[in-house]
């Protein structure tokens, strides 16, 4: 009984000086929602035709023909840039990555069935490089084709693997969940900690009948409140901006409690055991940015390369995002309740870590 | 028995021997002080003795209890301000007081309290916006909560400025009216005059006396002197008529005094004398004097932000 009263005082202190302090509601609440407008203006349909600059040097009609095809396709915006340019110099005064030349001998090779090459200048550090070489070669195939008489046989039609409605901003939306959730309580308690310690407010409290224990999970109840908060925030403007498909599954609640328990526990310890604000601060970041990259936030862990993955497996985020992709898309609760169980283990140690390295009493 | 009994007290940092084997005891209803320069070794005797600090060795019981292995019992009846109070910004004195009440599971009259601590105008602004007097005010206010029989200050006042001070001394004068203890560090020395029933000075983690400020005064002082502005003829006409020591320093003759008739004899002689004299003082050492003589140096020196 004591110690519940103790927790919802402290809980409720920590929430009037929380909510005051424009700081922290700007990384609990508008900075998730900020984040979602973002990625969602970047991801979103409109607009996602890559542009590529096209030089037609060809003297016959099957450049123009080439040209329109390409067009047709729908996922390009041709530039036409005039023969009397010099190509690459163009590509670099209008600093673009990608740009096709269909050489002048194109339609008399083509006839004569000689091999003829367009050439594709492209940015090897740009995405779009890849999708326009693929498409260029896929209209160029269907030439070959026509040229050969032949008929096309195989084919593929695409569908999303959930439904053929969903879009890119509802992969997306998993992800950004567990950043909210990592970042809100790490940075916050990180420093809040450090300061404490500095302005003596740890030796204050342990003065009256509050112990460490209850101190942090007051803190832990604060930030699930939070995340939740942040959580339906994020998936409001996710919808009524964006149009987004979100899975309301009561198996993301376990997710929404045990991220902000293992990440306001892993805050303190690194606050606590850090022996300056700055120092706390830069110990946070060190863990809090390479986690926020590798475990899948803004692109799939399959991605990247195979020793890459194996760092992303011993992140704790990693598991968070997985567990929240396994429910709120795949469906797949058995693998979720593995993530699960995984994060219990790690939260568990690092809350009796951060319990065990508190110090309380003496500096 | 002594609400605090220390004995054999000692704690070190590395190789510095911070307190050094110290003993005394504190009665009941009394105002104590701790006096010392920076580095004396008051902080970390007043926060062993609050039970946040381990000891290396010594006896020490507060309200009957052993402060670090009793804490959590002993914090339940006594009101602590550290050095530096600090605490969040976006919390008010009123909402403190009563955050503070549910963790001790205490009902209080929040206002009552804050009206003890003369800070109840300012009740409801944020920590941040208080003045550094009224800070200090806050940290009192919170170590009354619990409505403790021992309260310890450690340098409750250091960088307020007189009126701030003051105040808080107002408050610390109706705290012994109420029948608390006191243990208040500080290194204003006219503090511990103003409030202290006996005070102890500490240097270099000893206790070099102890007892109540008059004592020290009569036991350490140079005794009571007559000063008076004259010339050179005066000090020795004053000299040759009373026997007494008389010195001549930048135009002040300095006359020490031995016995109380001695006040009358040197009055009458200056009469007598048919000299030139102005701005006669008669003035015992002050604690202040006793201390720069016992410590060999001014105790705040250019380590104190406010006026001292």
């Amino acid at each position: 009984m004591g110690a519940a009263k103790r927790i919802k005082a402290d809980l409720v202190n920590f929430a009037h000086s929380y909510s005051r302090s424009r700081i922290g509601l700007f990384f609990g609440l508008a900075f998730p929602v900020i984040l979602i407008l973002l990625f969602g203006a970047i991801f979103s349909g409109s607009g996602s035709a890559s542009t590529v600059y096209v030089q037609n040097l060809d003297n016959g009609p099957v450049g123009s023909l080439f040209v329109q095809t390409l067009n047709g396709t729908g996922v390009l915006h041709i530039d036409l840039v005039p023969s009397s340019q010099n190509f690459s110099q163009y590509l670099l005064s209008n600093s673009a990555s990608d740009g096709l030349v269909i050489p002048s001998n194109f339609s008399a090779a083509y006839q004569a069935d000689d091999h003829v090459n367009v050439t594709e200048y492209w940015n090897p550090s740009s995405s779009t490089s890849e999708g326009i070489y693929i498409v260029t070669t896929g209209v160029l195939n269907a030439f070959n084709l026509q040229k050969a008489n032949g008929t096309a046989v195989l084919g593929v039609q695409t569908q999303t693997i959930k439904s053929s409605s969903y879009t890119y901003i509802d992969f997306l939306i998993p992800g950004m969940i567990g950043f909210a959730i990592l970042v809100s309580p790490m940075f916050a308690i990180t420093n809040i900690s450090a300061q404490y310690k500095r302005d003596k407010i740890f030796k204050q409290l342990s003065l009256t009948p509050l112990t460490k224990t209850d101190w942090l999970i007051a803190k832990i109840g604060f930030y699930i409140v939070l995340t939740f908060a942040s959580f339906l925030l994020m998936s409001a403007f996710g919808i009524f901006a964006f149009g987004a498909h979100i899975t309301f599954t009561p198996w993301i609640i376990p997710f929404l409690l045990i991220g902000p328990f293992l990440f306001v526990s892993l805050g303190m310890l690194v606050g606590t055991v850090s022996t300056s604000v700055e120092s706390a601060a830069v110990v946070g970041n060190l863990i809090t940015f390479p986690m926020m990259f590798l475990s899948g936030t803004f692109f799939p862990v399959s991605t990247m390369p195979a020793y890459l993955q194996n760092v992303a497996h011993v992140l704790p985020l990693f598991y968070v995002i997985e567990g929240l992709n396994n429910v709120m898309i795949y469906g797949n609760n058995g693998a979720a309740l593995q993530d699960l169980a995984v994060l219990i283990v790690i939260s568990l140690v690092i809350f009796a870590l951060a319990v065990r390295f508190f110090k309380w009493r003496e500096d | 028995m002594p609400a605090i009994e220390v004995s054999g007290l000692k704690k070190a940092y590395g190789s510095l021997q911070a307190v050094d084997s110290i003993s005394f005891t504190i009665d009941k209803g009394e105002v104590f002080s701790l006096l010392g320069p920076n580095g004396a070794g008051k902080t970390t005797t007043i926060e062993i003795l609050e039970g946040l600090r381990e000891r290396d060795a010594g006896d020490v019981k507060v309200l009957g209890m052993d402060p670090w292995k009793q804490g959590g019992e002993l914090h339940k009846k006594i009101g602590v301000i550290p050095q530096g109070f600090t605490f969040l910004p976006y919390i008010t004195p009123k909402e403190a007081v009563n955050y503070y009440a549910n963790l001790f599971d205490v009902k209080v009259d929040a206002d009552q309290i804050l009206r003890t601590v003369l800070l109840e105008d300012s009740k409801s602004s944020y920590f941040m916006k208080l003045s550094g007097g009224q800070k200090q005010k806050m940290g009192l206010a919170l170590s009354l909560v619990n409505r403790p029989d021992f309260v310890f200050l450690d340098e409750p006042t250091t960088g307020l400025d007189p009126q701030a001070r003051r105040a808080v001394w107002d408050v610390i004068r109706n705290l012994k009216k109420e029948g608390i203890s006191v243990m208040l560090t500080t290194h204003y020395l006219e503090e511990a005059e103003e409030l202290a029933d006996r005070v102890a000075i500490m240097n270099k983690g000893k206790i070099i006396t102890a007892g109540s400020p008059a004592q020290i005064i009569a036991e350490y002082g140079s005794g009571e002197k007559i000063r008076v502005r004259g010339d050179e003829d005066l000090a020795e006409f004053l000299r040759t008529q009373t026997g007494l020591q008389v010195a001549f320093v930048d135009g002040v003759v300095v006359v020490t005094l031995k016995a109380k008739g001695d006040t009358l004899a040197v009055l009458q002689a200056i009469g007598k004398s048919g000299m030139e004299w102005s701005d006669l003082t008669i003035r015992n050492d002050s604690l202040e004097d006793v201390f720069v003589r016992l410590i060999g140096s001014k105790l705040d020196e250019g380590q104190t932000a406010g006026a001292s």
